[in-house]
């Protein structure tokens, strides 16, 4: 069966053209982009080329570009970058619904004696921009805000508040992993300092991500070893994938209108045809400031593990913030973080649509997914009592 | 992804006995919404005592959903007192194996059947019993201690893979360690005579000589005994080991593992510069 993937935000299939473009880099044309010789120095080429497209679909410059390994790789390195580079401030600002490839770290961190301040979220997984105002002092080295959302696909004020962080003398780095190739961006418009890519997100494959650094910030890398990426990245590139992020974004930028009418009415189909066609459910995050690709949506006293397995019956791929799913005991930490209610967090599904799915894959889901819902809450003991309960509440 | 097994996902897909038996001899619901799984199991006795019919509802995942539906088939035909003697054991193995992380469904379902017995007995829940000792999941010291001696579990992670215990805040870690450690050392106790203070050097010494020094020799280190005080073992490093960064570890889990399990389990190993 084919697969039905609405899981995009996890990750996306390579775009054939990219796949075909790197291929050749795999098989014949394995040289060390470093070497002297021409063997090796036309691979070097295809590197340069690879880093200008990365910079264009940002605005940047392609010196400001370093490749990384991932997403996770970025943001370790922007954050670390900053402590080293303010040996005098051992504050960091970030938000409480962050990925774990910033929370973890802060995490750590914290450990290590810096101050963390998360920021919280209301209801709608909007940011408290008065707190974050309130939250910058002389210490804060660094702050680090997601562009978007990877559960909820809602979108944060990132340049107001790296504006704000400016103003006060403070480094800001954002995670942009789930925003670039969704929605415009152009680092010209912005005093950000640093921003982080994975390429697997926008159709190349994993293992590859870059982080732009902007002219003039001070820097001290993560990995340390060759004069690769100018000495701010020491290994040897992974030159295949390399090359595929380059024309991934070169794609993403064609598509970015497509991703934000096609891809987002489809959403807002499936979105809007679950509300109406399932009883108690409803949508979690801002609905106006968000990705055109997302909706997470949570469907009242029943289990997201359960409702995934039902429709991976019909290879329908999506993903879950339950407890069972999340790989801990609890719901998602972005919807404890919003105050989702327990009923809700744990029957909380996201679909994450690409531009590769069809009106046919939405119709399925739209088709499958009310039948599956009824069904576990048929065995779920909470359901007529819930269901009951809520109604005199709201009645 | 999870591994479940063919029949998780055959109980999973096409759940056995759903609902709720009317007018039950034994009823009772385990879990609650905000941990995300609850458990209600009713079931009615024939005129020989015997469960006649059996039904559940289900709040959770698929291993949850799994764990119930085999519950309700197991003790279909049993009479009180042998389902009883359902451990949460059986039901994983009812259904070939549970993963370790979902361990605590099958826990769940123990539980319920032996609530909707007490319930059938007119006696008090065992569940409800008992000083909470995590919070974020409001299990029970009891509880724990329980499932660490069934289950012969050892570390913290597997009593929470277990009860989920733990799992929130991590806050109760101690509290749960103390448990496993009181309930492990509850056999050997009893097992293991009181050793007196010669018997107990000379054991670490014959095990040091015998289990340890050959394998650090190999190496060019060397290890000394220098004292025994209570359950204070201090030793000292000699050769390679004694320059060596890792010896400290080397220390803490293999020489201190070697020594609780030949000779005393509260014996503790500590380096001395000598």
């Amino acid at each position: 069966m084919k697969p039905i993937y609405l899981d995009n935000n996890a990750t996306t299939r390579v775009a054939p053209e990219v796949l075909e473009e790197m291929l050749p880099y795999l098989q014949d044309f394995y040289g060390n982009p470093s070497s002297m010789h021409t063997f090796g120095g036309q691979v070097g080429r295809k590197v340069r080329q690879a880093r200008e497209q990365v910079a264009k679909i940002l605005g940047a410059a392609p010196e400001e570009i370093i490749f990384t390994s991932c997403g996770t790789e970025s943001d370790n390195t922007a954050i670390r970058s900053a402590l080293a580079t303010n040996p005098g401030k051992r504050h960091i600002v970030t938000t409480r619904v962050e990925h774990p490839a910033v929370h973890s770290l802060a995490a750590r961190l914290a450990q290590e004696g810096c101050r963390v301040t998360e920021i919280p979220v209301d209801a709608e997984g909007r940011l408290h921009m008065e707190q974050y105002a309130k939250s910058l002092s002389p210490d804060t080295a660094i702050v680090s805000m997601m562009w978007a959302n990877n559960e909820t696909g809602v979108i944060f004020p990132v340049e107001e508040a790296a504006t704000l962080a400016h103003n006060r003398g403070i480094l800001f780095h954002t995670d942009a992993v789930q925003a670039v190739g969704k929605i415009p961006i152009d680092m010209r418009q912005n005093c950000i300092d640093m921003l982080s890519i994975s390429g697997h997100k926008l159709h190349a494959p994993k293992g590859v991500g870059a982080l732009y650094v902007r002219k003039g910030t001070r820097f001290s890398p993560f990995l340390i070893g060759g004069h690769q990426e100018k000495g701010r990245r020491g290994g040897t590139e992974n030159v295949p994938s390399i090359i595929a992020l380059g024309l991934a974004c070169d794609l993403a930028a064609q598509k970015m209108t497509t991703e934000n009418t096609v891809v987002k009415e489809l959403r807002d189909r499936l979105e809007n045809a679950l509300l109406t066609k399932v009883p108690r459910c409803r949508v979690n995050g801002d609905r106006i400031n968000r990705l055109p690709n997302t909706s997470n949506i949570s469907f009242e006293f029943v289990e997201g593990e359960a409702i995934l397995l039902r429709l991976d019956e019909y290879a329908i791929c999506a993903s879950s913030g339950s407890a069972c799913t999340s790989g801990s005991l609890q719901p998602s930490h972005v919807l404890r973080a919003m105050g989702v209610p327990f009923t809700m967090a744990h029957g909380s599904i996201r679909f994450s649509l690409s531009v590769y799915n069809t009106e046919n894959d939405i119709d399925t889901v739209i088709d499958t997914l009310p039948g599956i819902i009824e069904n576990l809450r048929a065995l779920s003991p909470y359901w007529e009592v819930g269901d009951a309960i809520c109604a005199r509440v709201e009645g | 992804m999870w591994e479940y097994t063919d029949k998780v996902k055959e109980h999973f897909l096409n759940p056995r006995n759903v609902g709720e038996v009317e007018n039950p001899d034994g009823a009772a619901t385990v879990g609650s919404l905000a941990c995300g799984d609850a458990l209600k199991l009713t079931f009615k006795l024939d005129e020989q005592g015997r469960i006649q019919e059996a039904r559940f509802k289900t709040f959770g995942c698929a291993s949850a959903i799994a764990s119930a539906s085999a519950l309700t088939e197991m003790i279909k035909g049993m009479t009180v007192e042998e389902a009883a003697k359902i451990t949460n054991q059986d039901i994983a193995n009812f259904l070939g194996g549970l993963p370790e992380e979902k361990m605590h469904c099958s826990v769940m379902g123990r539980e319920a059947l032996e609530a909707a017995i007490a319930h059938y007995r007119g006696e008090p829940g065992p569940i409800e019993e008992g000083k909470i000792v995590c919070e974020c999941f409001g299990v029970t010291e009891e509880e724990i201690a329980r499932v660490v001696r069934e289950n012969n579990l050892r570390t913290i992670e597997e009593v929470t893979n277990y009860t989920k215990a733990g799992g929130g805040c991590g806050g109760c870690h101690e509290a749960i360690q103390e448990i496993i450690d009181r309930v492990r050392g509850e056999g050997k106790v009893i097992a293991r005579p009181k050793l007196s203070n010669i018997q107990k050097i000379r054991m670490i010494e014959e095990t040091i000589d015998r289990e340890i020094r050959p394998a650090l020799q190999m190496d060019g280190g060397d290890l000394e005994l220098i004292d025994v005080v209570g359950n204070r073992v201090l030793v000292a490093t000699r050769g390679a080991c004694a320059s060596c960064a890792a010896s400290h570890l080397t220390m803490k889990q293999v020489v201190e593992a070697k020594l609780r399990e030949l000779v005393w389990p509260e014996l503790e190993v500590e380096e001395v510069s000598q």
